[in-house]
C-alpha cells in the first residue's frame, strides 16, 4: 500500500507539480487543439498562447503569494 | 537537421541538469561514508534505469504515432512547464537559486549524523540514498529520452545525447571531487523548461491532430516564442522585485 501511495505521489508531482490549475488549463487547451482539429478547422493557433497565458497566470499566483 | 539539433540539445541539457543533481548526493554520500556500498546504490539504480528503458523503449514503437505523440507531449507540456515556471520565478528573484554547494554540504551533513555501518560489509545508508537519488533523477532522463526518441523516431540520438551529458558530468564531477558548483544550472534549467515545453507543445498539438506551419521549422519559431514569452516574464519579475525590494543605496 505504502508502495502504491509512493507511486501515485510520484506521478502526482511529475505531471501536476505544485499547481494544479496548470495541468488542468492544460487540459482544456489540449480538448479545443483537438475538437477545432476534427471539425476541419486549423488549430495550430492556440496551444502556444494557451501556454504562454497559463505560464504568466501561475507564475503571476506564485509571485503574490510569497512578493 | 534543426529539429535534430535541438533534440539532441534538449536531451543533453535536460539530462545534464538531472546528472548534476544526482552526482552532488553521490559525491556527498561516497565522501563521508565511503565509496562501496555508494557506488554499488549507483550501480542498482543503473541497472534498474537500464531495464525500464529496455522494457519501454520497444514497447512504445508497438503504440500508434499520434497516440505517442499526444500522450508524450502532453506529458512532457506539463513536465516542462513545471520547470520554466520555477526557472522564472527564479530568474525573477521570487524564488532562491539553486545551490549544488548548498545541497552537497547539507548532504554530508546528514550522511554524517546518520548511524554508522561498523563491522557490516554493507552500508545500507550510503546504498539507499545513492539508489533513490540516481534512480529519481534518472527516472527523469529515462522519461526525458523516452519522450524525445520515441515522439520523433530518433530513441538513439536522444539516449546518446543523455549518455554524452552523464559522462561529461560524471567526468567533471571525478575530476573536481566536489559538487559541480559552477555549472550555471539555473540558467541551464531556464533553457531546458523552454526546450521542454516547446518540444511537449509541437508533439502534443501533433497528437491531437494540428498540422503545423512549416512542419518540423515550428519547432524553431515555438521555441522562439516560448522563450520570449519566458525572459519577458522573468524581466517584469525582477522589475517588480526592484519596485518592492529597492537595493540600498552605495555610501
Amino acid at each position: 500500500m505504502r508502495y502504491v501511495a509512493a507511486f501515485i505521489r510520484f506521478w502526482w508531482s511529475f505531471v501536476v507539480g505544485d499547481d494544479w490549475r496548470v495541468a488542468a488549463g492544460l487540459a482544456a487547451a489540449f480538448a479545443g487543439t483537438w475538437l477545432l482539429a476534427h471539425h476541419g478547422v486549423a488549430a495550430w493557433w492556440l496551444l502556444p498562447p494557451a501556454v504562454a497565458l497559463l505560464l504568466v497566470a501561475s507564475v503571476a499566483r506564485e509571485a503574490r503569494g510569497s512578493g | 537537421m534543426s529539429s535534430n539539433v535541438l533534440l539532441f540539445l534538449g536531451a543533453f541539457l535536460a539530462s545534464a541538469v538531472e546528472a548534476v543533481e544526482a552526482l552532488t548526493v553521490v559525491l556527498a554520500v561516497g565522501i563521508v561514508r565511503g565509496w562501496r556500498s555508494t557506488l554499488a546504490g549507483v550501480a542498482a539504480a543503473a541497472v534498474v534505469l537500464v531495464a525500464i528503458v529496455a522494457a519501454l523503449g520497444p514497447a512504445l514503437q508497438h503504440i500508434p504515432i499520434s497516440t505517442l505523440r499526444f500522450v508524450v507531449g502532453a506529458l512532457l507540456l506539463a513536465f516542462g512547464l513545471q520547470w520554466l515556471r520555477k526557472a522564472v520565478l527564479r530568474a525573477g528573484g521570487f524564488k532562491p537559486l539553486h545551490d549544488e554547494s548548498e545541497a552537497f554540504a547539507s548532504e554530508r551533513e546528514q550522511a554524517g549524523a546518520a548511524a554508522t555501518a561498523a563491522g557490516k560489509r554493507t552500508d545500507w545508508y550510503s546504498f539507499t540514498v545513492a539508489f533513490k537519488s540516481v534512480l529519481l533523477e534518472g527516472l527523469e532522463v529515462a522519461f526525458i529520452v523516452l519522450g524525445f526518441g520515441s515522439a520523433q523516431g530518433k530513441l538513439g540520438l536522444a539516449a546518446g545525447a543523455a549518455a554524452a551529458a552523464v559522462v561529461v558530468v560524471v567526468a567533471v564531477g571525478v575530476v573536481v571531487r566536489g559538487p559541480l558548483a559552477r555549472v550555471p544550472e539555473n540558467a541551464l534549467k531556464f533553457v531546458v523548461g523552454v526546450l521542454l515545453t516547446s518540444f511537449g507543445v509541437f508533439w502534443g498539438g501533433e497528437g491531437a491532430g494540428v498540422a503545423w506551419p512549416g512542419s518540423d521549422l515550428a519547432i524553431v519559431a515555438l521555441v522562439g516564442f516560448i522563450a520570449l514569452v519566458s525572459v519577458a516574464l522573468a524581466r517584469e519579475l525582477r522589475r517588480r522585485r526592484t519596485a518592492l525590494h529597492p537595493a540600498p543605496a552605495r555610501a
